[in-house]
C-alpha cells in the first residue's frame, strides 16, 4: 500500500444536506428550469461496509452516485470522502481523491473502449497516476487474478469477453488505482442470474481481502439485500428511510418502503401468491413541482394535512433505523394495507 | 389435467438463422404445449431462445430465419401460412405484448384510434360511436382511469406503466385464444411491475385468455404461471408445474437457477454461481448442452445424443438423462 494508509478514524462517506441539480433545456424566449435531482440528503458510509442506495427511476440515486466521483457539482452542501471534500479538492488533494473514489458503471459495454486491449484499459489509471512504473505488466496480473479473470488474457480486447467478465474488468480498471470507496452504479443489472451471482460474490470477496467501503446503487431489492449492511431508500430526491438491511427489510417503517418491498415478486410460488401486495396508485410526480411537504404524500394512503403542510424529519427508531414519517410504522405493528 | 386436446400444440419446431458465420440454431426441435385459459412460463437467460421460439408461432421473425416443425392452435397450423393467411390469425386467436410499450405505440396516433385501429382490423361490421365504446371498454379492464378522456390522448402523455396497459387492451382487444407476453415488464419499475402483473391476471380471470409468459424473472412466474418451461441455449431442459419446477427441480440448470438468485425475504450465507457460459449458438455441442457447466456431467453419457424429455414424475419433464442419480446425490 502507499502512503494513503494513514486511515484516520473518519467515514468512508459523509454526505451532508445534499443538493444537486440539473437545469432544463430554455424555451422559446423563456428560462430553463431547474429540477433537484437530489434535494437535501444525509448519509454517512462506516469504513468497510456497504450502503445500498435504492429506488426506482428518476428518484436521484444514480445522481448522488455522481456527486461523490465530481461528474456532478453539488448546489448546495457537502460529500466528504475519506476527510476530502469533493466539491473544493484541488491539485494533489484531487488526485488523492481519485484514487481515493472509483465509479464502476452498469454497462460494461459502454464503459470500456473497444479498441484498447485489456492491457491498455488496466495501465491507463496506473500511468495517470504513476503507479507501479516498473512493474507495470506485473500488476496488470495481479488485478485480473484480483478479480476472476485469466492474466493470460491480457492482450484480447472487451468484444472477446462475455458481460460478466467484462463487468470484471470494469471492476479490475476501478481497482488499478488501489481506491478505498467504491461507487457501484447498478453493477449487476445488465446481467443474467447466474452470471451476476458470481460478480456479487467477488464484490464479497474484494471488500473482505482489501477492506474497500462500498456505495452500491441499484434498483433490484432482492441484490441489494444480499449485499449490503445498511440500505438508504431514495423517493423524488429525499432519503425516505435508512437503516440496517435486516432491519429496513424485516420491518419497514415508511409507507413507501413498505409498497416498495411489497412489490417484489419473490421467486416461491406458495410465499408470492400468499404476500399482500400494497399497490400504489398514480404515478411518480414531476420532480420539476414536486408536492409540498412529504414528496410522497400524493401516493401515500396515510396522507394527512400534516403531510402537505410539514416536510417530515427522520425520526429515530432506534438502531440506527430512521424515517422520514409523520406516521411511521412501528416495528411490532404489521404492515400497513393498501389503500 | 383435464384430458381436453391442448389449445397450443407445438412439436419439434426449430429456428435456424443463415448468417455470414454460417446456419445459426436458435430454437432446437421443441416441443410444448398451452391449455386453454392457463399460463405457461417459459424462463430462460438471454439467447435461449425463448422469444425466437414465441415469435416463430406468432410468424414474426425476419426473412433469414428458417422455421420448420409444427405449431398447431385449435388444430389449425400456424407455421408455413402466408403473411396474408396470418394477418387473419395474429391479434385475433393469438395476440402479443412486448417489452417496450413506447416502441410498440405508434407516437403520431391517439390511444383511441390504436385501440379502434387494432379492432377494426378484425371486425369491420362495427360503427366508430361502437368502436369507441369498445375502446373504453377495453381501457377499463386494464385498469386505466377516466378511460373516456384518457381515449384522445397520445401515448407521450401516459406514464410508462399506463403505455403497457395500453398495449394489453390492444392484445385482448379481439379476445384472443392466447396472449404471448414478452417479457413484459422488464422495463417497468417494481411498483408499476406489480400493477401490470395485476392487470394480466385481471384480464385472464375475466376474458379466459390463456397466456404464453417469457421471462428472465423467476419471481413473475412464481406467482403468475401454471406450467414452467425452462430454456437454455434454445431447448426444453425441463417443464413441469411451478411447485415441480420451484420446489422439485430436476435438472441441474434449474437448480442452479433457483440457488443463484437473491431473496427479498431474506439474506443468503453465499449465493451459488453457475460456473461458465452458455455455448456459443453457431458452436453447440452435442450431447447435454448445458454439460460444460455442471458438476454431474459425465463424459461418456452426457456427450451421447439427447432422448426426447421424459417424466420424472406426472407431468414433469427433463432433458437430464442423470437426473435420478443426481436426486439420490443431493
Amino acid at each position: 500500500m502507499t502512503a494513503t494508509t494513514t486511515a484516520p478514524p473518519v467515514p468512508a462517506l459523509e454526505i451532508r444536506g445534499l443538493v444537486a441539480e440539473y437545469r432544463t433545456r430554455r424555451r422559446l424566449g423563456g428560462r430553463g428550469r431547474t429540477v433537484q435531482a437530489v434535494a437535501g440528503v444525509d448519509l454517512t458510509l462506516a469504513q468497510g461496509h456497504t450502503l445500498g442506495l435504492v429506488g426506482e427511476t428518476g428518484c436521484g440515486k444514480s445522481t448522488l452516485g455522481r456527486t461523490l466521483v465530481r461528474l456532478v457539482r453539488p448546489a448546495a452542501g457537502s460529500v466528504h470522502a475519506e476527510g476530502i471534500d469533493v466539491a473544493g479538492a484541488k491539485g494533489v488533494r484531487l488526485r488523492q481523491l481519485h484514487r481515493t473514489v472509483q465509479l464502476v458503471f452498469q454497462d460494461p459495454y459502454a464503459s470500456l473502449n473497444p479498441r484498447m486491449s485489456v492491457r491498455a484499459l488496466l495501465a491507463e489509471p496506473l500511468k495517470v497516476h504513476g503507479l507501479h512504473v516498473r512493474r507495470r505488466e506485473e500488476r496488470i496480473r495481479e488485478l485480473l487474478d484480483l478479480v476472476g479473470l485469466d492474466p493470460a488474457h491480457a492482450g484480447r480486447y472487451p468484444y472477446q469477453f462475455s458481460g460478466g467478465q467484462r463487468q470484471r474488468l470494469g471492476i479490475a480498471r476501478a481497482l488499478a488505482v488501489e481506491p478505498r470507496i467504491l461507487v457501484l452504479d447498478e453493477p449487476v443489472s445488465a446481467l443474467d442470474v447466474s452470471v451476476q451471482a458470481g460478480v456479487i460474490n467477488l464484490l464479497d470477496d474484494l471488500q473482505r481481502d482489501l477492506g474497500l467501503s462500498y456505495l452500491f446503487i441499484a434498483h433490484d431489492l432482492s441484490v441489494v439485500r444480499q449485499i449490503s449492511d445498511e440500505v438508504a431508500v431514495m423517493y423524488l430526491g429525499r432519503i425516505v428511510e435508512h437503516g440496517p438491511a435486516e432491519q429496513l427489510y424485516d420491518h419497514p417503517a415508511h409507507p413507501y418502503t413498505q409498497a416498495l418491498l411489497s412489490a417484489v415478486p419473490v421467486p416461491d410460488p406458495r410465499v408470492e401468491r400468499a404476500r399482500k401486495r400494497i399497490v400504489l396508485t398514480g404515478d411518480v410526480p414531476s420532480p420539476l413541482s414536486p408536492p409540498s411537504g412529504c414528496r410522497f404524500r400524493t401516493r401515500c394512503w396515510k396522507a394527512t394535512d400534516r403531510c402537505a403542510a410539514v416536510a417530515p424529519p427522520a425520526v429515530d427508531l432506534g438502531g440506527g433505523h430512521t424515517a422520514a414519517c409523520h406516521y411511521p410504522a412501528l416495528a411490532d405493528t404489521p404492515a400497513g394495507n393498501g389503500a | 389435467m383435464t384430458p381436453t386436446p391442448p389449445l397450443l400444440a407445438v412439436e419439434d419446431l426449430t429456428v435456424r438463422y443463415r448468417t455470414d458465420a454460417g446456419p445459426v440454431t436458435a430454437v432446437d426441435n421443441l416441443s410444448f404445449e398451452v391449455a386453454a385459459g392457463s399460463t405457461l412460463g417459459i424462463v430462460g437467460e438471454s439467447g435461449s431462445g425463448k422469444t425466437a421460439a414465441s415469435m416463430a408461432l406468432m410468424g414474426l421473425l425476419p426473412r433469414t430465419a428458417e422455421v420448420t416443425g409444427s405449431a398447431r392452435l385449435h388444430g389449425q397450423e400456424l407455421l408455413g401460412r402466408p403473411d396474408s393467411a396470418m394477418r387473419d390469425i395474429r391479434g385475433r386467436r393469438i395476440a402479443v405484448i412486448f417489452q417496450d410499450a413506447l416502441s410498440a405505440l405508434n407516437p403520431m396516433m391517439t390511444i383511441g384510434a390504436q385501440l379502434a385501429e387494432a379492432v377494426r382490423v378484425h371486425d369491420r361490421s362495427r360503427s366508430a360511436g361502437e368502436l369507441r365504446e369498445r375502446a373504453v371498454e377495453l381501457l377499463d379492464l386494464v385498469g386505466i382511469p377516466s378511460p373516456a378522456a384518457r381515449l384522445d390522448q397520445y401515448p407521450h402523455e401516459y406514464s410508462g406503466g399506463m403505455r403497457q396497459r395500453a398495449l394489453i387492451a390492444m392484445g385482448i382487444a379481439n379476445d384472443p385464444d392466447i396472449l404471448v407476453a414478452d417479457e413484459p415488464t422488464t422495463a417497468l419499475d417494481v411498483t408499476v411491475q406489480a400493477q401490470v402483473l395485476d392487470v394480466i391476471r385481471r384480464v385472464q380471470e375475466r376474458t379466459g385468455t390463456a397466456v404464453l409468459l417469457i421471462t428472465h424473472d423467476l419471481g413473475v412466474v412464481a406467482g403468475l404461471a401454471d406450467r414452467i418451461m425452462v430454456m437454455y441455449a434454445g431447448a426444453k431442459l425441463e417443464e413441469g408445474g411451478v411447485e415441480q419446477i420451484f420446489y422439485r427441480p430436476a435438472h441441474p440448470y434449474t437448480r442452479g437457477l433457483l440457488a443463484a438468485l437473491p431473496r427479498i425475504d431474506r439474506r443468503l450465507a453465499r449465493l451459488e454461481p453457475i460456473p461458465g457460459q452458455p455455448p456459443q449458438p453457431h458452436d453447440r455441442p452435442g450431447g447435454c448442452l448445458f454439460r460444460a457447466r455442471c458438476r454431474h456431467a459425465d463424459p461418456d453419457r452426457c456427450t451421447r445424443p439427447l432422448p426426447a424429455p421424459a417424466e420424472v414424475s406426472a407431468g414433469h419433464l427433463t432433458s437430464c438423462v442423470r437426473v435420478h442419480e443426481i436426486a439420490s446425490a443431493g
